[in-house]
């Protein structure tokens, strides 16, 4: 696809760009730290990924391969119409295959297929503070972070075990990025997690309405907050993807009449549809 | 049945024909020109300069015919253009004392000089609806006043400033903030504060500035003035070194003044809010100026207790571009979530079950 005329490659100008990236620099020198950039209006509505948007713009290069992904899918509509954006604004090469991307672009998902070192992952973030729903306020919340005074949130989980009998949090469960600074994964289920630790990719997190950038270096610690009587654990199911059988990925939970019918299928449609073929070749 | 919850590409581009077709209406009805919109529905225009922070009627006017008179979406159209644009300078203050008055009052006082100048205004009229006008047809002309408006049109706090009744214009920031480039950090400042109130939706303003005056922080108002006219836009380039004028805009600009019982630094005085928007925006420049007064309580020592004297609240929520988006953006998928807390709640109630 050619490029949009009348903008520059990949819609923000150079100095733009080029704010953004001493942004994500800075936020990868500090892991975990949220670093407060000049977020600009983009042409896509605030919470639909501006944030996302605007860190693969900094960091997309003529010869990247973009993969966009939303609740774990390639064909969601916003993952298509962000996927346009770039082909269209950049006139980038675009996948659907995980390990075919250099960059991949994701809302709620990480992907199943494990990430390898070279690529990186971009984080749509809503919400960028950890403690906002504990303290409403950015300037508690900012001497909270600099004090390292997360037992606020100790005390919430704790709470959760206390009425509930265990964490009662299960997308957007925080995080502590080596060993420093909390941190929320964006509202990824807490089942991706685990996929975060130690990820030889490297992690970017865009926050556009709240103008906010923060990084998991490759390599880096990231645990998820727990207890040593109530460790962490992570979403199982009692079914298989109805569609390729895998019992080691996400689920969604398709309503197929109004009868009680179910089925589950994995979320991650490259993960699910690469497993298809692999069984059809094996045929 | 799989696919069917899944968007494709085609039913993405089908979906914007759609609106598009929906957007020309009747195609035997003649199509609006951007003339029509500037000309006719003139402070729908000005609303979205104001909001969008862009002064071009023409763009505006695009931006509310693409949105089929949404307003909010009109500006967040101008907004997403303004962003590209490259800035090459920032102009003079303007002199809004050197205004061409085409309104001007001022409810503080009954007469003074310069007069009381009503200009275009719905005020005082009866809100019934003119059926006359949906047949259309030309009004009558309106008249010319005998003589021309007073030369000198001084602004009322500037009046009651000469005797030291009113504070003087707290001292700004030499070269203000831009929150369009740099983000938000709090306390704000009263630059990067009006910045933000002027380009803050209408309704909003509105609402809390209501909210004052019923007892949520009370900010004990008049309009000291409003005034409504072209004001000279100066710039000084870099090569000249001195000011030369590139344009003129229409602005409204009100000046609140407000009761203020001193304190222990300060004599008993009138204090000010500040309000000032594109065109013809007389609502939203009095709210703007009641928030902008109400926000002034840590500075004068009020207690802050109301939503619209707190200014992490007013200033974070101001924007309609940006609550726009995050409330709509419930539209977008979340199976995952929904999938994650299902399976909670599936969990709690189970383990609710097992214990009963």
């Amino acid at each position: 696809m050619t490029h949009a005329t009348g903008y520059n490659f990949a819609y923000l100008d150079e100095q733009t760009k080029r704010m953004i990236r001493r942004a994500i620099l800075k936020a990868v020198a500090i892991p975990g730290y949220q670093v407060p950039f000049g977020s600009r209006e983009m042409p896509l509505p605030y919470g639909w990924g501006t944030g996302g948007i605007q860190v693969t713009a900094a960091v997309i290069g003529a010869d990247d391969t973009l993969k966009v992904i939303d609740q774990g899918a390639d064909d969601t509509t916003n993952a298509v119409s962000i996927r346009r954006f770039f082909a269209r604004t950049a006139g980038i090469a675009t996948t659907e295959r995980t390990e075919a991307a250099t960059i991949i672009q994701t809302r709620h998902r990480i992907p199943e297929t494990p990430l390898a070192e070279g690529q990186i992952l971009v984080y749509q973030v809503p919400i960028p503070e950890p403690l906002r729903w504990l303290e409403p306020r950015e300037t508690e919340t900012r001497k909270m972070h600099a004090l390292a005074d997360y037992g606020v949130m100790h005390v919430k989980l704790y709470e959760d075990i206390a009425r509930f009998g265990r964490i009662a949090t299960t997308y957007d469960y925080p995080v502590l990025v080596n060993g420093r600074y909390l941190m929320r994964p964006s509202p990824i289920p807490k089942f991706d997690n685990p996929k975060m630790h130690m990820s030889p990719a490297l992690q970017l997190f865009g926050a556009g309405r709240e103008k906010r950038i923060y990084a998991v270096p490759p390599y880096t610690a990231v645990k998820s907050l727990d207890f040593d009587d109530h460790p962490f654990e992570v979403q199982a199911w009692d079914q298989a993807c109805a569609l390729c059988g895998a019992t080691d990925s996400f689920l969604d939970e398709v309503v197929t009449d109004d009868k009680g019918g179910r089925m589950y299928v994995c979320s991650d449609t490259d993960y699910c549809g690469r497993r298809r073929e692999a069984q059809e070749a094996a045929q | 049945m799989y696919v069917a919850v899944k968007g494709g590409e085609t039913a993405i581009d089908n979906a914007h024909r759609l609106m598009a077709e929906e957007r020309r209406g009747a195609p035997a009805t003649p199509e609006l020109s951007l003339d029509q919109i500037a000309g006719q529905l003139g402070l729908a225009v000005d609303r979205v300069m104001t909001e969008g922070s862009v002064y071009d009627r023409e763009l505006a006017a695009l931006a509310l015919k693409q949105a089929q008179g949404d307003v909010v979406e009109a500006v967040f159209l101008l907004r997403a253009y303004r962003t590209t644009l490259p800035r090459f300078g920032a102009s003079e203050p303007l002199d809004t004392a050197a205004m061409a008055i085409r309104r001007r009052i001022s409810s503080a006082f009954k007469d003074l000089p310069g007069g009381q100048v009503l200009g275009p205004t719905y005020d005082y009229t009866h809100r019934l609806l003119d059926f006359a006008l949906a047949e259309g047809g030309d009004p009558a002309p309106a008249a010319l006043a005998p003589e021309p408006l007073d030369a000198a049109m001084p602004r009322v706090a500037d009046v009651l400033g000469q005797q030291g009744l009113i504070e003087d214009n707290p001292a700004g920031d030499e070269s203000p903030g831009d929150l369009t480039r740099q983000p938000l950090n709090f306390p704000a400042g009263r630059d990067l504060r009006l910045q933000n109130l002027a380009r803050g939706d209408e309704g909003f303003l509105l609402a809390l500035a209501y909210s004052s005056q019923r007892g949520y922080g009370n900010t004990h108002p008049f309009a000291g003035e409003i005034r409504m006219g072209n004001v000279a836009v100066e710039l000084v380039p870099e090569e000249l070194g001195f000011a030369i004028e590139i344009g003129e805009i229409a602005v409204t600009e009100c000046q609140m003044i407000n009761q203020f019982k001193g304190s222990k630094t300060r004599p008993p005085q009138f204090t000010r809010g500040y309000g000032l928007a594109f065109g013809r925006s007389e609502r939203k420049a009095m709210a703007m100026a009641l928030v902008d007064r109400s926000l002034r309580a840590g500075e004068l020592g009020e207690d802050a207790t109301s939503p619209v004297q707190d200014e992490e609240f007013v200033l974070a929520h101001s924007d309609s571009v940006e609550a726009s988006g995050f409330v709509q953006h419930l539209k977008l998928p979340h199976y995952v979530d929904f999938q994650s807390e299902l399976e909670l709640i599936r969990r709690l109630r189970a383990g609710k079950e097992a214990a009963e």
